[in-house]
């Protein structure tokens, strides 16, 4: 409890900065306003109306939060205006990232730890496959996919997402996989244990929790992977489309109320992946 | 078909190169340890264009790495036009601005536990966040040119970068902080002796994060509206036209990109940070 009160001057201090800021942006459209009307406004009287444009430069929080009840709660699930469908649809597509990012990341990282040829040559380019730009990509796969006759846009989405997903917990694994001690393996050895039951009963165990720690960075990035997936090119559903549609309409509301609505997602998500964490570690018999 | 054979035959040859050359005493050795990754590189490029061509692969799908190498030398000064107005002017001032931001922020609310108990977990929140939504936004803001992009990239750099830093600059060990304190040391004798050095691995650390969101921002920024060229606006224009070629030599410029701003990070930490354990060989 000792954080929450430092945690809260800090949020209270950016709401005010926010509003200072959507005073001073908001203000220049009062201006010219009135200027056109050919009057003179005080700023006791501008204030006021930087609080409730239409289209403001930097709406202020409470637009924010007003947008985001009316996306979240204001209509049916199923309806195409309502966030809490668009969020589903990126929650889908990150969850098809995050469970290809988790299988391709495990295996690969089984293949190095084993396969010291693997190490060698596959290592050095999965690092590097991280410092290209996978937004480069983003476009690309999404003609690739269609092109060879793949429907929608789950699969690119899924794709770009586990790209950036696969990477946290390839590192994580193989650390996790090598953890194991020379004392552990040679006790294993005595026991004329084989290759798969050293594995599966001392490898995989302890590398559980480098596995786990991996998790949240991992979901972040495929939640991030799947809204750059829906920015380009003309999606219609999901959070990142939600985003890109305020922006060809010039709606500053929607962007914002989609932004806060992925800020949520991101932490109901990583809120998650931190209990499945605490349940499997207990279930493990690890110290709490 | 012959070329997918070939590609195919050399495929298993150079992994059974590789194989010999991990089990051999050469892979202890710099250059052999550079070899295995490089053939399998070759490996992958060999494979590409001998199932191209091999499987007569429509070039609207998938070009060969020979077309896009040619485009590449055909296209070299739009691809420098565009690399000059993403990389140079986007992604490297936001990069360096957000950097330093981040850096004054931490430095001005070092001395405040308070503020940071407050700030780092929303920092930590904030840094989880999908970002790279705020980019129209920003364009909205600042226009289609290079500055929109450089603030989104600032804007995706603060947070990474701001949160490794304050833990960077609490990673100094109670000793030596105490023996700084028998010698008399002031509080900025204290930052620049002890604790920004010992920072400088979590800094580091953060800058490599920094470096792939800094490029991510900066092509991302470019979808929502940029002036006629850029590396964000050449891919999806390109894509449109189905001009596969250039998107791929313009994918080529970005891996590169990528690959030298990270390479540079690694440099200037192994010279900065000699004294810290994963840099000791």
């Amino acid at each position: 409890m000792s954080r929450a009160l430092p945690v809260l001057t800090v949020l209270a201090g950016i709401i005010a900065i926010w509003y200072a800021a959507a005073v001073w942006m908001n203000a220049t459209w009062v201006f010219d306003q009135a200027e056109r009307a050919g009057t003179t406004v005080t700023w006791g009287e501008v204030i006021p109306q930087t609080m409730n444009q239409d289209r403001p430069l930097l709406p202020p929080p409470h637009q924010v939060g007003a947008e985001l009840w009316k996306g979240l709660f204001g209509q049916a699930v199923t309806s195409k205006r309502s966030l809490v469908y668009h969020a589903y649809v990126t929650f889908k597509g990150t969850m098809m990232g995050f469970g290809l990012g988790i299988i391709t990341g495990v295996l690969l990282a089984m293949a190095i730890v084993r396969f010291r040829v693997m190490d060698m040559s596959v290592m050095p380019w999965a690092i590097i496959s991280q410092t290209i730009p996978i937004v480069a990509l983003a476009p690309m796969i999404i003609t690739l996919s269609s092109q060879l006759g793949l429907e929608g846009r789950d699969v690119p989405k899924a794709i770009i997402a586990a790209y950036l997903s696969f990477f946290p917990i390839l590192v994580s694994m193989v650390k996790g996989l090598r953890s194991p001690d020379q004392m552990q393996l040679d006790l294993l050895r005595t026991y004329g244990a084989s290759e798969t039951a050293t594995f599966l009963k001392l490898r995989l165990p302890a590398s559980m929790p480098y596995f786990f720690a991996s998790l949240k960075v991992a979901v972040a990035a495929s939640l991030v992977g799947t809204i750059v997936g829906e920015l380009p090119t003309g999606a219609i559903e999901g959070l990142g489309a939600r985003m890109l549609i305020g922006s060809q309409f010039g709606e500053p509301l929607i962007m914002w109320a989609a932004l806060f609505a992925a800020a949520i997602l991101a932490g109901l998500l990583i809120l998650v992946v931190g209990l499945v964490e605490r349940l499997a570690r207990k279930r493990m018999g690890a110290p709490a | 078909m012959t070329a997918l054979w070939l590609a195919i035959g050399f495929w298993l040859a150079a992994w059974a190169l590789n194989v010999w050359l991990a089990g051999s005493g050469l892979s202890k050795s710099g250059p052999g340890r550079a070899l295995v990754p490089l053939i399998f590189g070759a490996t992958v490029l060999v494979l590409w264009e001998g199932l191209v061509r091999g499987l007569g692969v429509a070039p609207v799908i998938l070009p060969a790495p020979s077309v896009i190498a040619a485009k590449i030398a055909v296209e070299l000064p739009t691809l420098w036009q565009d690399f000059a107005q993403t990389i140079l002017k986007g992604a490297i001032p936001g990069f360096l601005i957000g950097a330093g931001a981040a850096f004054l922020t931490a430095i001005a609310i070092d001395r405040s536990p308070f503020l940071q108990r407050g700030l780092l977990p929303i920092g930590n929140f904030v840094a989880a966040l999908p970002i790279v939504g705020l980019a129209p936004i920003l364009v909205m803001w600042f226009g289609f040119d290079w500055q929109s992009k450089a603030a989104v990239v600032v804007v995706m750099v603060f947070f990474p970068m701001l949160v490794n830093i304050v833990a960077g600059l609490q990673a100094s060990e109670r000793m030596q902080r105490d023996l700084m304190a028998t010698w008399g040391a002031s509080y900025l004798q204290n930052l620049l002796k002890l604790r920004l050095p010992a920072a400088m691995p979590f800094i580091f650390n953060g800058l490599k994060i920094a470096s792939t969101l800094a490029l991510i921002g900066a092509i991302v920024a470019e979808f929502f509206g940029s002036p006629i060229y850029g590396m964000g606006f050449r891919i999806s224009t390109e894509v449109g036209r189905l001009g596969l070629d250039m998107v791929w030599a313009t994918i080529a410029v970005a891996a590169l990109a990528g690959s030298v701003f990270y390479g540079l990070i690694t440099l200037i930490e192994r010279w900065v940070t000699f004294w810290h354990p994963s840099q000791r060989h």
